[in-house]
């Protein structure tokens, strides 16, 4: 893999016809059309989840949101290729991990929304909650991979970041770490080319997948917006893990099409040329050719799959327009797994203090 | 006299602008701080005036940000570092507090560290997690840093440049939900106090609170409100928090006998308990009632919809000064 880092791997064109590489196209030898059209339905929902929260955001349903329109195949195509037992760490923008990993979309917004932290439970879908700090979920991707390589669990770890990430110091630990212990994990780098205003130049003036090469690493760079090249590198990454290989470096070069988050203006640091580039390589517009192309497209398909985004962005809109905010006194719950005086003497005092409040409203009104 | 009206942040950025004008040896360092003009516009045109060798878009690597600036601090430069937001300086909590924090000392003060370490911090902004931190207490524990936090555009404006002035190395806390605040001051005055002097903000005799930051404005408008209801509040603003103006609180805590401390940082530990310590030590005879605090609860920073109950609002400080009153 190592040498074929400069040349990204591709199976589909831009205009949706197949590139043929026998090494990759082995690996989805088993997408037939079912598979194709699965995949297309993936990529539409999830674009539709994507705008539907930004819309949210909008309309000030959300604080914000971090939109990961144009990421659509680097995330459905990478998490397609795992196992239900294998484990992602994901960070803020992989809402089609989430949602490939069966997260409810009515939970899908909480965190945004600012009523928890998290939003779904990481063990049940075995995806985790969103990591805010740029970089630390390389290292827990690791530490979770060495502990199913020490049980002898045939499971692969999968870490998301982007770009800017491997510029931290958890990435490179992380690195380092997995290639010490040999764990069975995979490095999954979305480079959507900025970090919110800097381009991917300033973290690295060679190729990121090149980084790996330096931990001795195998790496390997894909078209990021070829849903079909995806799935085949990281099902090869996670087949490596599984049987003990190690772990992989996966650069998947693609797009961030809209602002870093809702309250971001690319404006101020990209242009637009740069962006309608980009277009031309959207993600969705090259599967659409391709089933096009190989005769899969057809009105009751196209139909289906506009009900179920249309279905799942109403649940994902339900779930977050007026869901609650926790009662108060919540604050103090779960900061420790047993009981803590301190905190029990804080949520006594507070819990007199509201009560007095209210009294006195109520006296005054 | 040049009075201008600015928003603190605006007032931070005017401050940095005329840092660079005066002295080459000043350059400002950050993720996002040039092009974009970070993502509070604080540092807004000035890589467009001063170029890319003067105001730095680094890597995303914050330990890598305070790591380099101490570098070239050790060769005669006065960095400004930015740190995004307060959740994001932890990476570089071993540069602050390890190197930068303990050059001088090491050397036997042969060699300075003249950083100044900006951090948006604390909440109400209705952010995400690690948006909303009030780091304060980590840093004004270790001895070597300096600690400040303007809470208006005008000292923002002269704190800043005292800091970069300064030979030590300053973490410079900026009130985020204050940055749009606006107020008139003089551009071109000499600041009206040294770095390290807290500042009486409104006379009062009954009772006295000691507060920073993003909190000043919060007693201000319950100080207000006392007065409707016949009580006389007089309030500092801290402004330094290492060191602390000490003299200045106990004069006060002499005159109105009464002191309550509020901050948003989680009560425990924090700065409000140091206060509270050195003026229960200094001024026992003269307090007529023990001293409080109003703090964030010892919890991590809640979630944005519940974050208000975790802020010190007006009604927590003079639920707090009723108590003080009523002792
Ligand atoms: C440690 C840390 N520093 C700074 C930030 C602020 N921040 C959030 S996202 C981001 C850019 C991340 O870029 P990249 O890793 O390329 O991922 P992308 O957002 O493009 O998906 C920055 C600077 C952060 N969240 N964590």
């Amino acid at each position: 893999m190592v040498d074929k880092i400069a040349y990204p791997v591709q199976l589909l064109q831009p205009d949706g016809r197949r590139v043929l590489r026998p090494e990759y196209t082995n690996l989805v030898r088993d997408i037939g059309p079912d598979e194709l059209r699965a995949l297309y339905e993936d990529l539409v929902v999830t674009r539709r989840i994507d705008v539907e929260a930004t819309a949210l955001q909008r309309q000030g349903e959300l604080g914000l949101w971090a939109p990961m329109l144009g990421q659509e195949a680097a995330q459905v195509g990478s998490a397609r290729a795992l196992r239900p037992d294998d484990y992602a760490f994901v960070s803020y923008r992989e809402h089609a991990v989430a949602y490939c990993r069966g997260v409810d979309p009515a939970e899908m917004t909480r965190m945004w929304r600012g009523t928890a932290h998290s939003g779904w439970d990481p063990h049940a879908v075995k995806v985790t909650n969103p990591a805010i700090v740029v970089g630390s979920q390389g290292l827990h991707a690791t530490g979770y991979a060495m502990g199913a390589h020490l049980d002898g669990a045939e499971i692969a770890t999968i870490a998301y970041f982007g770009d800017g990430a491997t510029s931290q110091g958890d990435i490179a630990e992380a690195l380092g770490f997995s290639m010490s212990f040999n764990a069975p994990v995979v490095f999954f780098c979305q480079n959507n080319q900025w970090a919110i205003s800097e381009p991917v130049h300033l973290q690295s003036p060679v190729p990121i997948a090149q980084r790996a090469a330096g931990y001795g690493m195998p790496a390997v760079r894909v078209d990021g917006n070829d849903v079909l090249a995806v799935l085949a590198v990281t099902r090869q990454a996670t087949q490596r893990a599984r049987e003990g290989s190690g772990p992989t470096f996966i650069e998947a070069i693609t797009y961030r099409m809209g602002p870093h988050t809702t309250s971001d203006d690319p404006t101020r640091y990209r242009s637009s040329a740069e962006t309608a580039e980009w277009k031309a390589r959207d993600p969705i517009d090259r599967m659409h050719r391709l089933l096009d192309w190989e005769g899969l497209l057809d009105g009751a398909f196209l139909t289906r799959v506009r009900t179920t985004a249309d279905e799942i962005a109403a649940r994902l809109r339900s779930g977050a327009v007026g869901a609650p905010t926790p009662p108060p006194l919540s604050v103090f719950d779960h900061v420790y797994a047993s009981e803590h005086p301190l905190l029990e003497e804080e949520r006594a005092e507070y819990a007199a203090y509201l009560a007095a409040v209210t009294d006195t409203e109520e006296a005054l009104s | 006299m040049s009075t201008t009206r600015m928003s603190l942040g605006a007032a931070v950025g005017a401050g940095l602008r005329r840092a660079l004008e005066r002295d080459r040896k000043v350059v400002i360092m950050g993720e996002d701080v040039g092009r974009l003009g970070g993502v509070f516009r604080v540092t807004d045109t000035l890589q467009k005036d001063f170029g890319d060798n003067r105001v730095i878009d680094t890597p995303l690597a914050e330990s890598g940000i305070i790591g380099a600036a101490f570098g070239m601090a050790l060769r005669g430069y006065r960095p400004v570092c930015e740190i995004q937001f307060d959740g994001f300086v932890y990476p570089a909590f071993d540069q602050i507090v390890s190197q930068v924090a303990k050059i001088h000392y090491r050397t036997e003060g042969k060699v300075t560290a003249p950083l100044t370490i900006r951090i948006p911090y604390g909440g109400g902004i209705g952010a995400v997690e690690h948006h909303s931190e009030s780091p304060e207490a980590y840093f004004v524990h270790t001895a070597g840093l300096r600690v400040v936090t303007p809470s208006n555009p005008g000292d923002a404006f002269h704190m800043i440049q005292q800091s970069i002035a300064s030979d030590d190395p300053v973490v410079f806390f900026e009130p985020k939900r204050r940055y749009w605040d606006t107020a008139e001051f003089d551009v071109d005055a000499a600041p009206d106090l040294p770095l390290h002097s807290a500042r009486v903000l409104r006379e009062g005799s009954d009772a006295t609170i000691v507060t920073y930051g993003s909190v000043v404005p919060t007693a201000l408008s319950a100080a207000a409100i006392a007065e409707q209801e016949g009580n006389s509040l007089e309030v500092i603003d801290l402004r330094s928090l290492s060191p602390i103006d000490f003299p200045t609180v106990e004069r006060s805590v002499r005159k109105t006998g009464r002191l309550v401390v509020a901050h948003e940082a989680s009560t425990f530990l924090g700065l409000g308990a140091e206060v509270a310590a050195r003026i229960s030590e200094r001024c026992f005879y003269q307090l007529e009632a023990p001293v409080l605090r109003v703090g964030g609860f010892d919890i991590p920073y809640p979630p944005a919809k519940l974050e208000r109950h975790h802020l010190p609002d007006a009604d927590r400080l003079l639920d707090a000064v009723d108590r003080s009153l009523a002792a």
